[in-house]
């Protein structure tokens, strides 16, 4: 059989994160989800299976796969629920992959083995509470003590993945480092000066981990600054071109799911005497969200191929991650209305998905960004 | 220690499975074939087996051209290789030929353990490792739950229905094991990737020294005569609870040995 732009050994990929998802996160998420909790024994499990090494060499413990890899399972995981799949997108694409692009070697071997194993996790800190699209306009001061040989880092940063479990060991922040000049820093959890603040109250992703961070006179070493000092910015633009291929798969996995849901509800419930699935404007409204699926899928996978051979894919990922996110919080709307009443209450998945799919067009680049991203693209500036 | 897992492919026990009507055998063209879901407790406990005390672990499958797939998935989770006995004459074998041909093939591997599931999901008929055992002349530990070892002695848990017993024997040995004794790994990409390029021997009944009367339809001891389709669900036995319902209830579940 053949499965659009991937090899058979990605489908196998796919058909084993499948396999995990239904088996071992569907039966036990919602409980972490209702409690807010960060499912740390799924995790352990996704690191077992080597998720987190999939797009890393060997050498470094990875799985020699490709970003494509990484995609694949995404979608899987967020099929079933977007909480794992965002832990595991935001610890590669965010957190480990900037030290597998920019690091030192040493940097390299210091801190990867053990977040490609996914025994720990890294965040990566852009937003702040004045800056979200415009990242570029960051407070968050790094000052040099020559005399010391430590950076010091003064501000804050919102909304930050994976910044506070109890197995997050670091987080890259992007900071001022003169004027005009943005670079990148590496915090190891638990230096003085840097504060994790209690997790929010999420509308959805509710059992992953989200944090405000605060710096204050937090002192690291001035080894710890990762790639070229100014080019803090240029790094993470490109990290997050990548990023939001990943994310469109993930909201590809979300959209899916909900046709998963909505065909086995429609199935199952009746009304005025028949399955609802047989009425023709449910049908519709399900082959609907099919086909939207299927094109946001289309969509991810072109972007993913051009990454992964080496071809320009700045605007097919931006195209991806727009129509993806879009179709997901299509899917999501529907998939709550064909379950009636019970679409409205938690304990039912699709509840989970229509809560989960909003941030989609946000995260990682709002709806509009991407729209400024495909328009820059076609000349317009 | 050279370990041996034997590994089947059956149609998958979650999709409807039928009968051929001509020959009363299992549909296996329709059906999406996927590995005998004990078996995969089996590879699990032999990877165990190599992770504690070294050695290598061989797939061996005899089954049709398909069967492949579910030896490259078999492969994927961490065996170094795999034996696969393919011949058309195999067609319509019993259990009583399949471990013959079984028996032959564990004779040119020669390895210490022979792992296997305690029953597949298609014939259920838990005889196999027996069959083989005797066949091979050396022990079978059936039923495991829980299997260690400690220098050339295997000792396992069998399970039972009231509790377990502990057997044990020397290697070599024929383990079969339940669903109980641990929890199969997914395979890594990385082992999906190295699956490919691991060394799969094919073997016909000729190289094993097996003739073909003695397996397929021919060497066959056993068949199915007739099936039929289950009869559809009985209406049940109602209690009417007019002061004793609770006694009626405890009456039928002792009869019918669920307490
Ligand atoms: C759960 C969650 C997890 C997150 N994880 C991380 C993380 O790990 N690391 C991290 O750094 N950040 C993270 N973020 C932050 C996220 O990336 C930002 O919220 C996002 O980029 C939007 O920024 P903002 O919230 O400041 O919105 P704003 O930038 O203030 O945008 C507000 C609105 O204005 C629109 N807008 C802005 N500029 C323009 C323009 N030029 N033209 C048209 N419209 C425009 C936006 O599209 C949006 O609709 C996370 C956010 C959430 C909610």
């Amino acid at each position: 059989m053949t499965d659009f732009g991937l090899s058979k050994e990605h489908s196998e990929l796919r058909e084993t994160v499948r396999r995990f998802a239904v088996d071992r996160v569907a039966p036990v998420i919602a409980d972490f989800y209702d409690r807010h909790e960060f499912p740390y024994q799924l995790v352990k499990q996704m690191g077992a299976m080597g998720l987190f090494g999939l797009p890393f060499p060997s050498e470094l413990g990875g799985m020699d796969g490709d970003y494509l890899a990484l995609c694949v399972a995404l979608e899987e995981l967020a099929r079933v629920d977007s909480s794992v799949a965002i832990t595991l997108e935001a610890a590669i694409s965010l957190g480990a992959m900037p030290i597998f692009r920019f690091g030192t070697d040493e940097q390299r071997k210091r801190w990867l083995p053990s977040l490609i194993a996914g025994e720990n996790l890294a965040a990566f800190g852009l937003t702040e509470a004045t800056s979200g699209s415009d990242a570029g306009r960051i407070r968050t001061t790094a000052r040099m003590d020559e005399s010391a040989g430590e950076w010091v880092i003064n501000g804050g940063k919102v909304f930050i993945t994976n910044s506070g479990t109890s197995i997050t060991s670091l987080v890259t922040v992007t900071a001022l480092t003169g004027p005009d000049e943005i670079s990148a820093i590496i915090v190891p959890s638990g230096t003085p000066g840097f504060t994790v603040a209690p997790g929010y109250s999420k509308v959805g992703w509710c059992a992953s981990d989200t944090h405000e961070l605060t710096f204050d006179n937090c002192r690291v070493p001035a080894e710890n600054l990762l790639g070229e000092r100014g080019r803090g910015f240029a790094q993470f633009l490109s990290i997050l071109d990548e990023g939001r291929i990943a994310i469109a798969a993930l909201a590809t996995g979300l959209a899916q799911g909900c046709v998963d849901e909505s065909v086995r509800y429609a199935q199952q419930r009746e009304a005025f005497g028949a399955p609802i699935g047989s009425y023709q404007s449910i049908q519709f409204m399900i082959a609907d969200m099919e086909s939207r699926a299927h094109t946001a899928r289309l969509a991810w996978r072109d972007a993913a191929a051009r990454l992964v051979a080496g071809e320009e894919f700045k605007r097919q990922a931006a195209i991806a991650k727009l129509h993806a996110s879009t179709v997901a919080v299509d899917n999501a709307r529907d998939a709550t209305q064909i379950h009636g009443g019970y679409g409205f209450m938690n304990e039912y998945p699709v509840a989970r998905m229509w809560r989960d799919s909003k941030i989609l067009e946000i995260g990682e680049g709002t709806s509009e960004i991407q729209r400024l991203i495909i328009a820059r693209d076609l000349g317009m500036k | 220690m050279k370990i041996v897992v034997l590994v089947k492919q059956v149609p998958d026990s979650g999709a409807e499975r039928n009968l051929r009507p001509d020959d009363n055998t299992v549909d296996r063209s329709s059906a999406n074939n996927v590995i005998n879901e004990m078996d995969e407790y089996a590879i699990e406990e032999a990877l165990r087996l190599q992770e504690a005390h070294g050695g290598e672990v061989t797939i061996l499958t005899m089954g049709p051209e398909r069967a492949s797939e579910s030896i490259r998935k078999a492969l994927s989770m961490g065996p170094d290789g795999a034996v696969h006995v393919l011949d058309n004459a195999l067609s319509g074998t019993d259990a009583l030929g399949t471990s013959r041909v079984l028996a032959a093939a564990l004779q040119r591997i020669n390895p210490d353990v022979v792992l296997c599931g305690a029953e597949s999901t298609d014939a259920g008929g838990q005889v196999l490792p027996h069959m083989l055992a005797e066949r091979l002349g050396i022990a079978a530990l059936t039923g495991a739950r829980k299997l260690t070892v400690e220098g050339s002695q295997l000792t396992i848990e069998r399970q039972t229905e009231e509790g377990y017993e502990v057997v044990t024997a020397a290697t070599p040995a024929v383990v079969s094991v339940w669903d109980t004794i641990n929890e199969p790994r997914y395979p890594s990409f990385k082992g999906i990737m190295a699956a490919k390029k691991k060394p799969v021997e094919t073997l016909s009944l000729a190289d094993l020294g097996v003739s073909a009367e003695q397996v397929g339809w021919t060497g066959a001891l056993t068949g199915v005569a007739s099936h039929s389709k289950r009869p559809p669900r009985s209406a049940g036995q109602k209690v009417a609870d007019s002061g004793e319902g609770g006694v009626q209830l405890v009456e039928f579940l002792t009869n019918e040995k669920f307490v």
